[in-house]
């Protein structure tokens, strides 16, 4: 039933010139829950959330958000949601507590109203040491922490959080997933976009896989692991003639092959019984594999699943392009 | 297709009748706190003209032959040259909301680009009313004696501020099409070296023929002369009604242009 969504776009299409950056691309999300599209740079998981916040206007498709039509009543649209971009976007002179002021005022509070906003916010978000401090002072996750409360001070409906927890340090990152997780608690649907599958495992209750601008995936975080093995063991072989016998053995099922290390990757559930089996099945002189470690599958290791190439491909300049040097397919 | 006529959720409706003018207003309380905090900037605005004015009447102001004391010349130069540099300073903090993301939260906020400029230039207003006063007080210090009755002085304000609200609104439009803050910082220099050919410091009579038909037909020489005649109790002529015009016009321009340059800008500001 389409009452039950609070987002539903159908046949979504954007080009910037000769650039598809979307091809057309159907979403589903139920209200109330936690969405996360995944992806590398240049996917257009940014473009898909301009369209859907009705910042950018798609060249095909129709949308509907939080109930309202993304072009027709976009007017209407814009005050069931918020947006949170991927740079904190909260005035560095101002201290915490003007910030939010400003943006309740902004969203139509009297003065009296928009303070006690205000400092309820600073209060869920632990900032209330801070409230008035400017925000130049804080560190990276507090302003990021501050950004969301930002957008929540007119108690949108549908909240879109573009790469929420890039460039954030692993406890900062831990504690967005806790203020996310919240949110979602409190009754409002979250679309968040990320490049880093921890992220959608951890908060989303489902997942899209954008690469090139198509759902390459989709489903709960369970099925997409299942697809990806979710885990990756790495050998490190003793010698070239090795990293060759075992690179012809493993052929098509290697993730990642580096001749210069002499290490190979292949997906595994990461039970012992399987780890066992592979290593019978590579090295059943038990002198090939040097070592073995077992990792977490990486994004890298689901695009490799899902979409038969790297991630990153369409990016040029991150750190995933020069991954995608040197880390060559078998 | 499914059926998609959904009643939505509870849509925020405590927005106020005239959003426009509500939203306009805390923005430029924001532009005014935010400017009040940046030191440098700050600092600037006000050393900057009085220092100008302290280096045009003692160092310049003898070697200049107006047919009066130099320094009653050269401050409605000296204002101007103030007004114009401070409103210009309007392209910087736009294009810093522009290029910081800030835009697209209050694009999602259903928040229009005319608030957003008009809160800009209202701060700037704000900002110009203060580096003005103490302009003048300097200028009172080191011997400007102006001759105005309180018509002349309203009628004087009233030029100053539209020619202020016209700048920092053509500097707004520029903000909106530089690419960078350092871009945007191109134009204030523009605007700080248009009082220079003109009637502001020194009469246009003296310039080389090429430039004295610049200096004669560009904005500010008839500001200025506007400026001038009103605060020295000397009628103001046809200067006022040119005056008027050219900030009036760059106004209508500057709005214009920049309702059309915010669409295109916003939309895309991601890319």
């Amino acid at each position: 039933m389409t009452d039950e969504l609070a987002i539903e776009a159908i046949g979504l299409e954007k080009s910037y010139g000769a650039t598809r950056v979307l091809a057309p691309v159907d979403l589903r999300v139920t209200r109330g829950s936690v969405f996360s599209l995944l992806g590398p740079n240049g996917a257009g998981k940014t473009t898909m959330v301009r369209i859907l916040s009705t910042l950018t206007r798609p060249d095909a498709g129709q949308a509907r958000v939080a109930g309202f039509d993304i072009v027709g009543d976009r007017h209407l649209v814009r005050r069931s949601i918020s947006l949170t971009g991927q740079y904190a976007t909260v005035d560095l002179l101002l201290t915490g507590e003007e910030n939010l002021r400003m943006m309740g005022r902004l969203s139509g509070l009297p003065r009296r109203q928009a303070r006690g906003r205000a400092r309820d916010l600073l209060e869920r978000f632990d900032l209330a040491a801070v409230a008035r401090r400017r925000v130049s002072a804080y560190s990276g996750g507090m302003r990021r922490r501050l950004d969301l409360a930002a957008s929540l001070v007119g108690s949108p409906s549908v909240i879109f959080l573009d790469e929420p927890t890039t460039g954030l340090d692993l406890r900062s990152r831990q504690t967005m997933w806790e203020v996310i997780a919240n949110l979602a608690g409190s009754g409002v649907t979250v679309f968040l976009t990320t490049q880093y599958l921890e992220d959608a495992d951890q908060l989303a209750d489902r997942i899209a896989v954008l690469d090139g601008g198509r759902v390459v995936a989709e489903g709960t975080p369970g099925t997409l692991k299942a697809q990806v093995a979710g885990q990756r063991l790495d050998l490190t072989l003793a010698s070239r003639t090795a990293f060759g016998d075992v690179a012809r053995c493993l052929g098509e099922r290697a993730a990642i092959s580096e001749p210069g290390s002499l290490t190979i990757g292949v997906p595994t559930d990461g039970s012992a019984a399987h780890v066992r089996a592979l290593l019978d099945e590579v090295d059943p002189d038990r002198r090939a594999v040097h070592r073995f470690a077992v990792h977490s599958a990486t994004l890298d290791d689901v695009f490799l699943a899902l979409t038969g190439h790297p991630a990153g491909r369409a990016d040029n300049t991150g750190p995933a392009g020069r991954a995608d040097k040197e880390i060559s397919r078998v | 297709m499914s059926d998609m006529t959904v009643p939505g959720a509870v849509v925020r409706s405590t927005r106020p009748p005239v959003p426009i003018v509500s939203d306009a207003l805390t923005l430029a309380a924001r532009c005014v706190r935010m400017s009040s905090r940046n030191l440098d900037s700050l600092l600037t605005s006000l050393m900057l003209p009085v220092m100008l004015m302290v280096l045009f009447v003692y160092l310049f102001g003898g070697a200049i032959h107006t047919g009066g004391r130099y320094v009653t010349y050269v401050v409605p130069g000296v204002l101007l040259l103030c007004a114009g540099f401070g409103a210009s300073v309007t392209a910087v903090s736009v294009n810093h909301d522009m290029t910081r993301g800030i835009i697209d939260r209050f694009r999602s906020m259903d928040i229009g680009g005319t608030a957003v400029l008009a809160g800009h230039v209202a701060a700037s207003v704000i900002r110009n009313a203060a580096s003005t006063i103490v302009v003048f007080g300097v200028a009172l210090a080191i011997g400007f004696r102006p001759h105005a009755a309180l018509p002349q002085w309203l009628a004087a304000g009233g030029v100053l501020l539209l020619f202020v609200v016209a700048v920092s609104w053509l500097s707004a439009a520029a903000g909106l099409l530089a690419s960078s803050p350092e871009a945007a910082s191109g134009f204030t220099f523009f605007v700080m070296f248009l009082p220079y050919p003109s009637s502001a410091f020194v009469p246009t009579s003296t310039m080389p023929s090429w430039l004295h038909g610049f200096a004669d037909h560009q904005p500010v020489t008839p500001v200025v002369e506007t400026l001038r005649g009103l605060l020295l109790g000397m009628p103001a002529g046809a200067s006022a009604g040119r005056a008027l015009a050219w900030s009036g016009g760059l106004l209508i321009v500057s709005i214009a242009l920049s309702s059309v340059v915010f669409q295109r800008r916003a939309a895309m500001s991601a890319h």
